[in-house]
């Protein structure tokens, strides 16, 4: 299944694809928490598609190519300023961006509730997205949307192939992995896949902001997730150089059986 | 009374060790609360002579739904079956595994019952008579202390963070009558193909043996698989997203942001720099050992032990002294 993808959807009609999208900082920030305990303070934070998003476009842009057309949206739950990573997407080849404008916030629900509304008027054989976000980590929205929209999901999928009107996977699992098979319409979550998201040539860059960027309103459901605080992670009491080369080792050993009695 | 349900998982006839976990991390809430708990297992047939082990970390009651379709996970069965119970009972919470079955499962059944869920919960606290989830944001870089507005609370748990303790005898097996029929069930897992078999995944292993770009190839890396071997079966390999990324190793090892996040009771980072996105992954392990030739690699400022110098001279010695200590 490696390197290739194989897609026979009927041909009278060009195949449609959704990809929903989410603004993140980037992996290397440095996040630091505002005064009131509360909210990250976004100063000074470089924001990007969540990266497993950006895989999960590359792969709907890769189908397209291989079933010879059809159309890609990419859709968002976020205020005015996600329209950045909208029109990254566009550049990287999605056709068409819908913004739904509202917050999306750690309870998965209302976020899926907007998409999954959204995305019903579209109608498409296949809703990608990524297997979580990578600043709430909740790794819910997808499989949300897919119940919403009563069609089959799979999630972690690393891989998949289309053929006849359904979709086989393969989802990582612990120690090995699962093959799964579904009809369409299917949500598939994707991983992390052995195709680099393509970074866009400026020719790109510039037809994007031609590209039709639709912005609606997310009318968000309330929450049901409360945040009480937020906190840094327990800071690790500093450690020693316990010595040069293999002659450290001994040490080693000794400090980790005596001292840490780790083994 | 508050009556906490533990969802539990099996794969081969067997429960999975987070099971053990999930329930006895339910035992800890409903001994505060003053409540019960109770589990559920969706299984093939048969699977209900191994249930009652459940009890043996607290549940009392264990409803136990069997389907030969049920042999591997059934995404759409288990999820109809499981919100089915939990729609026609009563429970302060629900606690899944955050494996991979339970990371796919929980929302399915958050969406079915229109109930909110906090995923991967790191601790598990009650205060005023409230449920207070601690669990990890942008990659383990901030933690957020939550709670749920909802009279059912969905909470996944990671796994290898709350501690499985055992206490009584076997619970009460009962049997839940499945929701559905395989009709219903769109998505099927056809088959299921072992990576490496019998060897422990890297985010459910004790200690985790992890190698970066300056281990300089996937030739070297024998020296980290003779490390694992030495240490034993509780050993899995790691990886940085360099050398996935190179495609040395394969994802499924990878530690890090794009990878898993890993709390081992022991972490050795061989030939790895520390960057932020992998220190994210592995953090919060419980000891951190660092061997690198760079004396002013980032790595050594979490490391808890390092050693600087050539991993193919410190690491054969290593090896050596572990296998001396360690029983095969």
């Amino acid at each position: 299944m490696a390197g290739a993808f194989h897609a026979s959807m009927e041909s009278y009609r060009a195949v449609k694809i959704v990809v929903c999208i989410k603004r993140v900082p980037d992996t290397e920030s440095r996040i630091r928490l505002a005064a009131d305990g509360t909210t990250i303070d976004r100063s000074g934070i470089k924001f990007v598609i969540s990266p497993y998003d950006e895989y999960a476009l590359e792969l709907a842009l890769r189908l397209r190519e291989s079933s010879g057309g059809g159309e890609i949206t990419v859709m968002t739950v976020g205020d005015a300023s996600s329209a950045e990573q909208l029109r990254s997407a566009l550049a990287m080849g999605a056709d068409r961006a819908v913004r739904l404008d509202g917050e999306p916030g750690m309870d998965g629900l209302p976020t899926a509730r907007a998409l999954a509304d959204a995305i019903r008027r579209i109608g498409p054989d296949l809703v990608l997205a990524g297997m979580k976000a990578t600043d709430d980590d909740q790794q819910q929205v997808g499989p949300m949307i897919a119940g919403l929209l009563d069609i089959a999901c799979i999630s972690v999928v690393a891989n998949f192939e289309v053929a006849n009107g359904r979709v086989s996977a393969h989802r990582e699992i612990e120690g090995g992995v699962e093959h799964v098979d579904a009809p369409l319409p299917a949500l598939l979550t994707i991983t992390k896949t052995e195709f680099e998201p393509r970074l866009p040539r400026l020719q790109a860059i510039m037809a994007a902001k031609k590209k039709p960027l639709e912005e609606q309103t997310a009318n968000l459901q309330a929450a049901r997730i409360r945040l009480h605080g937020l906190a840094y992670p327990p800071e690790r009491p500093p450690g020693r150089i316990v010595g040069n080369g293999a002659d450290a080792v001994p040490e080693l050993v000794r400090l980790l059986r005596e001292e840490a009695k780790v083994i | 009374m508050a009556s906490i349900l533990a969802i539990a998982e099996q794969r081969d006839g067997s429960l999975r060790s987070v099971s053990f976990e999930v329930v006895s991390a339910a035992k800890t809430l409903a001994s505060v609360l003053g409540g019960d708990v109770q589990a559920a297992l969706c299984g093939p047939p048969a699977i209900d002579a191994v249930a009652g082990e459940l009890g043996r970390y607290g549940a009392e009651r264990v409803h136990v739904a069997m389907h030969d379709a049920f042999a591997h996970y059934s995404p759409d069965g288990f999820a109809a079956t499981i919100a089915a119970h939990i729609r026609s009972s009563d429970y302060f919470a629900v606690l899944f595994p955050a494996s991979a079955l339970g990371k796919d499962l929980a929302p399915r059944v958050a969406v079915r019952l229109d109930l909110p869920l906090a995923s991967e919960a790191t601790a598990l606290d009650i205060e005023n008579g409230e449920l207070i989830v601690t669990r990890p944001m942008l990659a383990g870089r901030v933690f957020a202390r939550v709670s749920l507005d909802a009279p059912t609370r969905l909470v996944s748990l990671r796994p290898n963070v709350f501690s499985a303790n055992q206490q009584q005898a076997a619970g009460a097996v009962e049997t839940l009558a499945v929701d559905g029929s395989p009709d219903a069930w769109r998505v099927v897992v056809t088959d299921v193909a072992a990576a490496s078999a019998g060897r422990l995944d890297v985010a459910e292993a004790p200690i985790i043996v992890s190698g970066g770009r300056g281990m300089k190839g996937p030739e070297n890396w024998h020296l980290l698989e003779a490390l694992r071997d030495a240490i034993g079966a509780d050993a899995a390999l790691g990886a940085s997203r360099a050398v996935v990324d190179s495609g040395w190793r394969p994802h499924a090892e990878q530690v890090g942001q794009t990878g898993k996040t890993v709390s081992p009771k022991l972490y050795f980072a061989v030939a790895i720099s520390g960057a932020m996105q992998h220190l994210a992954g592995m953090r919060s392990s419980g000891v951190i050992v660092a061997i690198n030739k760079d004396a002013d690699a980032p790595i050594f400022k979490v490391a808890d032990y390092g050693i600087v110098g050539d991993v193919g001279e410190v690491l054969p010695r290593l090896t050596e002294a572990i296998g001396r200590i360690r029983p095969t």
